[in-house]
């Protein structure tokens, strides 16, 4: 942002000192991610920089931690892991069958008392997490399914369908009906016509809201912290345990997997934005 | 007659009107069915265990079921004097059955917490029915005041007749540090022991600092992100959507790695020399690394839903006001901050909201003095499980949380909640 020449200086000063905050500002937010890089790689069980590290010494690093996470023994990140990706794949996919077919019904035209519905099914959002898991454990307590995956994957699509929601009727604000017409007119029936011209062009959105179901599920420990047992524990519970007992290089290493899993999905999810964009025909 | 001949007919000779209607009302089914699969979910498994928690904290019915008889005697009691010798019949027969189910521990228990010194007698009692002491033909009511002095206080009768009710506002009172006198009038705990009054204080404090310094933060990157061009903005996006992506245990884990004593941020002041090297100051496990990580977690919520409204703010607008003889500062508060005012809205509220019912980071970065409403709550849950009282705060704190909604929504309204 280059500023006119004419000026004064007075307003030089502010503009430059603007940017300054600015950058702190973004520093303060991004920073704290790029910790955690260097010292995953640490070769000392210390969470300091060493001074072999400050010199750039070969030797002060290693990939003991990376090590110790995969095959260390009684680690529990194996199951974790598996727990996590088996939990937020099937909640993410009932996020996005409920949230989807949700999402068309409230864009409708005809659906009646939209205002109330709708601040329903985004109440799991606005409600704090942790009224949200005790009224949860309250239920799967009393359903028998405390303990089990069942009754996380049941939680995690309560906690991720408002996204799904959210997304899907944003994407259907845009949405020119007449094409469906046009559909059932030349003979098509509803559920071919939702298949062949609704679904690929409301895709974009249902696969964000699905992001945005797999990332709350994947990262959720509140409710969890509730409902796991020893058998059901994902990787945000062992974080949790670790961080509270002790802070380990391992959980930074584990924290550096999450990290570059979180860049991906940020990629994605920008890559589908603007995908979604230029279907809507909306130019930038 | 000649109306119907002016209604227009459709080919099966049915008013137009009629169906038009029938359409609609066949596509509003339609749309309603649609969502019917998600509401029912939601009722069930989430709705419903809401309405669950209001009855867990307000019921009392232990007591009301163990002394069914009792109760029903002292119906008739005025509850001044001593109680008739009906009173003491029914409680004797009451206190056999708890005593051959081996439950008047419980009661025991229930009736200690309405006044003390009842563990003791109702134990002596307990021995006395034990062994058969007590003679069914004689007049109960003088056995039992027998027994031992304070069941001849009739204090200790109007403790009992107070847990009569079956539901119960005492866990809210307690949630406020107040509780029930022996009256029945509301008394209010001694002051050094108000910890919930305090919880409660600070959790509204953090909240609305974290909010209000996310403010300050995010208003200046989300005018910058906005104004930049499109290939610079893109770019630093980045450092607002990384962390928003990133797990919040990461981001916390991060938090305490940078303030611990030795750690990044201590080393940076020491080396600039804002502080001395044996000396360095407590970062972390108080409201300090509170404040720090929350804000840091939370901003992205606020930089959002700003850019979002900043974005279709037009810069022409602000060009007009200075060719008007505006100072950048004035058109700015005059033209650019209204407009404005809905993003701050929804940021401030989502943060807000979100700050409120922390309960994570406080847990792991804020120690004894960063503890917040919401860890209160886990720990009555998890420790020592009084579900009841859990429940009761829980409540407290979703009714905070709705009317501040409910505010917002007068003021700005919800539809500008934008999610990137």
């Amino acid at each position: 942002m280059a500023l006119p020449k004419y000026t004064e200086t007075r307003y030089k000063v502010w503009h430059y000192s603007y940017l300054f905050i600015c950058a702190c500002v973004f520093i303060f937010l991004i920073a704290p991610l790029f910790v955690i890089f260097p010292l995953s790689f640490n070769a000392e069980e210390f969470l300091v920089f060493s001074e072999g590290m400050k010199n750039l010494d070969p030797d002060a690093f290693s990939l003991r931690w990376y090590k110790d996470m995969i095959y260390g023994t009684k680690n529990p990140w194996g199951l974790a892991a598996k727990n996590s990706f088996i939990i937020a794949i099937f909640a993410t996919i009932g996020s996005i069958i409920l949230g989807t077919l949700a999402a068309l019904g409230l864009s409708s035209r005809y659906m009646p008392y939209k205002g109330i519905i709708m601040a329903t099914l985004i109440s799991p959002m606005i409600v704090p997490l942790i009224i949200s898991g005790v009224a949860i454990f309250f239920f799967m307590a009393k359903a028998g399914l405390a303990a089990t995956h069942t009754g996380i994957v049941l939680a995690h699509i309560i906690l991720g369908t408002p996204f799904v929601v959210i997304t899907v009727t944003a994407t259907l604000t845009g949405f020119d009906h007449s094409v469906t017409r046009a559909a059932s007119s030349l003979g098509s029936n509803p559920v071919n016509t939702f298949m062949k011209i609704t679904l690929p062009l409301i895709l974009p959105g249902v696969i964000s809201g699905g992001l945005f179901a797999f990332v709350t599920s994947f990262d959720e420990v509140v409710v969890v912290l509730f409902l796991a047992g020893l058998e059901n524990t994902t990787i945000p519970i062992q974080m949790w345990t670790g961080l509270r007992e002790q802070l380990s290089p391992t959980i930074l290493a584990v924290a550096t997997c999450l990290i570059i899993l979180s860049t991906l999905i940020l990629v994605s999810a920008e890559l589908l934005r603007r995908r979604s964009e230029r279907l809507r025909g909306i130019n930038r | 007659m000649s109306s119907e001949t002016q209604q227009i007919l459709t080919t099966d000779g049915i008013p137009l009107s009629v169906s038009l209607k029938k359409a609609e009302r066949k596509n509003k089914i339609k749309a309603f069915l649609l969502v019917v699969p998600l509401l029912l979910f939601l009722i069930i498994t989430y709705i419903l265990p809401i309405g669950d928690m209001f009855m867990r904290s307000i019921d009392d019915k232990m007591v009301t079921n163990m002394l069914p008889k009792t109760f029903t005697a002292m119906e008739k009691w005025d509850g001044k004097e001593m109680p008739p010798e009906e009173v003491f019949a029914g409680f004797y027969s009451d206190f056999k059955i708890l005593v051959q189910n081996k439950e008047h521990g419980k009661l025991a228990q229930r009736l200690n917490k309405e006044k003390n010194g009842f563990n003791s007698i109702i134990k002596k009692l307990f021995r006395q029915v034990q062994r058969n002491k007590i003679d069914e033909g004689q007049s109960i009511k003088e056995q039992i005041m027998k027994v031992h002095k304070r069941w001849r206080d009739v204090e200790y009768w109007q403790a009992i007749k107070r847990t009569a009710p079956p539901y119960t506002t005492a866990k809210y009172l307690k949630g406020m540090d107040m509780y029930y006198g022996p009256d029945g009038n509301i008394m209010q705990v001694e002051e050094d022991r108000r910890i919930h009054r305090i919880l409660w204080l600070r959790t509204l404090e953090i909240a609305f600092f974290v909010t209000l310094f996310s403010f300050l933060m995010g208003y200046p990157i989300a005018h910058l992100l906005a104004t930049l061009p499109m290939k610079y903005s893109n770019l630093l996006m980045i450092c607002v959507l990384l962390p928003f992506w990133t797990s919040l245990l990461v981001r916390t884990a991060s938090w305490m790695i940078l303030l611990q004593q030795q750690g990044i941020v201590n080393d940076f002041f020491v080396m600039i020399g804002l502080v001395a090297d044996d000396n360095r100051p407590e970062m972390m496990y108080n409201k300090v690394g509170t404040y720090v990580a929350m804000t840091q977690i939370l901003l992205p919520f606020m930089v959002l839903p700003l850019y979002s409204v900043m974005k279709t703010i037009s810069p022409s607008l602000m060009r007009a006001g200075k060719s008007l003889g505006g100072t950048p500062f004035i058109a700015f508060w005059k033209i650019y901050f209204p407009l404005t005012i809905p993003g701050i809205g929804a940021g401030c509220l989502l943060v807000f909201i979100l700050a409120i019912g922390y309960y994570i980071t406080p847990a792991l970065v804020g120690g004894a003095s960063g503890t917040l409403i919401s860890n209160q709550i886990a720990y009555h849950m998890k420790t020592t499980l009084d579900w009841s009282f859990a429940s009761a705060m829980g409540l407290m704190l979703l009714t905070g949380v709705l009317v501040v909604y409910w505010v917002y929504n007068k003021l700005v309204g919800v539809d500008n909640i934008k999610l990137g």
